[in-house]
């Protein structure tokens, strides 16, 4: 491939996502261009990244340094298979949301900002999943930051402003972390560049193992994991529906990234030293988020609880620190970003239909709405595990390599935790789908809405797709993690 | 703030058209010399600042050009577009281009750098000019005639 379409090629999925921030903010007053240029935006960003991707199977690993300057000194943009497979992630994710927000399934009045800060989000998730570069790493989680308030905020109630405050907070201190760790890293280094730190550190990683910690607690206080996860059941059911989804599927997922990512190529002597903390860390994620989703009734309260216990099982594989682990960690990431977004608008479909997110209130959609019960347990189940869902490969890469390394109270966890989310998922389906409605008079709201139904089928769509025929994926996510464990 | 202050309005409505030229000649300045995007527009920030203190909130925002929110879109977007000729002519992504533009007996060196710095300029302008003028507004009361 030439020179010039790879540059535009790897930078395309930040243009895209940044240009239609900027329209949509100067169409703010015509609703209907602005929610074209959304959704066009969002299309054209799903188009980038399969280019991208497409690029990266091709050749494992494609870059640029901005401006034609040499490393280290670039600002680099590196894609390989794992930011790649994330930045179609980010596009999927990024589609359905402005998709759902068509219809007036969520109650929240339409925002003038929400097309804009959507865009706003997805620009500072691909960039943290493209960037080369440890500062410009810490840089698109601020994006990230500003955005998800943004979004936050958009309701202007006082719990609404509640639930901001809590997650700028604890996130503000997240990303110091991030940001002490980055400028010790840089001190003890000299340099920002993934590569040009890997073979800084490789001769002595015992120098640079306390900075890296204190890089990893703010990508762990990003992630969600145990104990620092405070601020995600805070705040996540303040958010609409739509942005909710945005933020099961990619908030997370960005700390995530940066652990699979600094783990696996920045620090690969310093990693190990710390994968035993990291596995325990895990098990507590897994196990404090699925004993949290058992105790509450709101069904956001329990997916996002839930949340926070399948971030248990990407550590995991990420805290393995083997390309295996890796894998595992990738898929996991993948599946669960897509199950759980979709779950999230079902759980809003649910409750326009039903007139409730609290399980105690509602009832009776089995008979009254099928398809959003068939809908409903389709993905439980895949979240749960069950073969040939999407959630089974994924358990299953995860669980064999923790076997396969010796682990074997991990492991047992890991099945353990697997029981107790059929256990929540159960208590869904009994109370929302299966039992009566609690009122008589009960009658589901009349007027179709199409396009949020759409979405939650398309995502359904696409990890029941992801089940049945999980052979690409598991190919390119193979790719993705021996690229990221090759010694540069 | 309840009363108008002649003075400060007079020295304002001099000084503020002198402090965007100074701004811009900042921003021109800027690439071999200290000055640049973004302390242009942060000088052009003091202008909208003081303008908001001397006439009102209002007036300020409104002799934005496009208005805050538009004006730093705009400057967005136009740093973003400054990298997008060297895509089209086979370079990476951001990496400037120079011309030198004839001008009977001498030339003048243009560059998309030039459009870049003037997009964060805008950016600058736009967003953290419509912020300092919200502010200040804050202390203005309601229905308050301003000039």
């Amino acid at each position: 491939m030439n020179a010039d379409l790879t540059s535009l090629v790897v930078v395309a999925p930040l243009l895209v996502p940044l240009a239609a921030a900027v329209a949509s903010t100067v169409s703010a007053g015509r609703p209907r261009v602005q929610q074209a240029i959304g959704l066009g935006g969002a299309i054209l960003l799903l188009g980038s990244a399969l280019v991208l991707a497409r690029a990266v199977a091709a050749a494992g690993q494609v870059r640029t340094a901005l401006g034609g300057w040499d490393a280290p000194f670039a600002i680099e943009f590196v894609a390989d298979g794992v930011g790649a497979s994330l930045v179609v992630l980010a596009a999927v994710m990024g589609l359905t949301a402005l998709l759902f927000q068509q219809d007036d399934t969520d109650p929240a009045p339409a925002s003038p900002a929400f097309v804009p800060l959507v865009h706003a989000f997805l620009a500072g998730a691909c960039g943290a999943f493209l960037t080369g570069d440890l500062f410009n790493l810490y840089v698109w989680f601020e994006v990230v930051l500003i955005a998800s308030l943004g979004l936050l905020v958009l309701g202007k109630e006082r719990r609404h402003l509640d639930g901001a405050l809590t997650y700028f907070v604890l996130n503000v201190v997240g990303t110091l972390f991030v940001l002490v760790g980055v400028a010790l890293v840089y001190a003890a280094t000299g340099h920002l560049n993934y590569v040009a730190i890997a073979h800084a550190t490789m001769a002595d990683p015992y120098r640079v193992l306390p900075f890296v910690a204190v890089l990893s607690v703010g990508f762990l206080v990003k992630a969600g994991a145990f104990p620092l996860f405070a601020w995600l059941p805070a705040t996540y059911h303040t958010l609409p529906a739509p942005a909710l989804a945005l933020f099961a599927a990619l908030g997370t997922k960005v700390g995530v990234y940066a652990l699979l990512r600094t783990g696996g190529a920045v620090f690969p002597t310093v990693a190990p030293l710390m994968s035993d903390l990291l596995g325990w860390v895990a098990v507590g994620t897994m196990v404090t988020g699925v004993l949290g989703a058992a105790y509450h009734w709101d069904i956001r309260r329990i997916l996002a609880f839930h949340s926070i216990s399948q971030v248990g099982y990407i550590l995991l594989g990420i805290a393995l620190g083997t390309p295996g682990g890796a894998q595992g960690a990738l898929v996991f990431a993948l599946h669960h970003s897509l199950v759980k977004g979709s779950l999230f608008l079902i759980a809003a479909l649910v409750c326009r239909e039903a007139g409730s997110y609290d399980l105690r209130h509602i009832g009776g959609l089995s008979s009254a709405r099928p398809w959003l019960a068939a809908l409903f347990l389709l993905q439980a189940l895949s979240l749960v595990g069950i073969p040939p869902l999407s959630g089974f490969w994924a358990k299953f890469l995860v669980v064999r390599e923790t076997l396969v390394l010796g682990h074997v109270v991990w492991a047992a966890t890991a099945l353990a935790v697997g029981a107790l989310t059929l256990y929540s998922m159960l208590k869904i389906w009994l109370e929302a789908f299966w039992r009566a409605h609690p009122r008589e008079d009960w009658q589901p709201p009349p007027g179709a809405r199409p396009a949020s139904a759409i979405a939650a089928a398309g995502l359904a769509a696409v990890t029941t797709a992801f089940g049945l025929w999980p052979e690409p994926v598991l190919r390119f996510t193979f790719m993705a993690a021996t690229v990221l464990h090759t010694r540069p | 703030m309840t009363t108008r202050a002649v003075l400060l309005e007079v020295v304002v409505r001099t000084l503020y058209p002198g402090m965007l030229l100074f701004s811009l000649w900042l921003l021109v300045r800027g690439h071999n010399e200290p000055g640049g995007g973004f302390i242009g527009g942060m000088v052009a920030v003091a202008a909208t600042a003081v303008r908001a203190v001397a006439t009102g909130s209002a007036d300020a925002a409104r002799r934005m050009p496009l208005g805050p929110l538009r004006l730093a879109a705009a400057g967005v977007g136009l740093a973003l577009l400054s990298g997008l000729p060297a895509v089209v002519t086979g370079r990476p992504y951001l990496t400037h281009l120079w011309a030198e533009l004839p001008l009977a007996v001498t030339s003048v060196k243009v560059s998309t750098v030039l459009l870049f710095d003037l997009g964060v300029y805008l950016s600058v302008w736009g967003a953290l000019g419509g912020i300092a003028a919200y502010m200040i507004g804050l202390d203005e009361r309601d229905g308050e005639v301003r000039p």
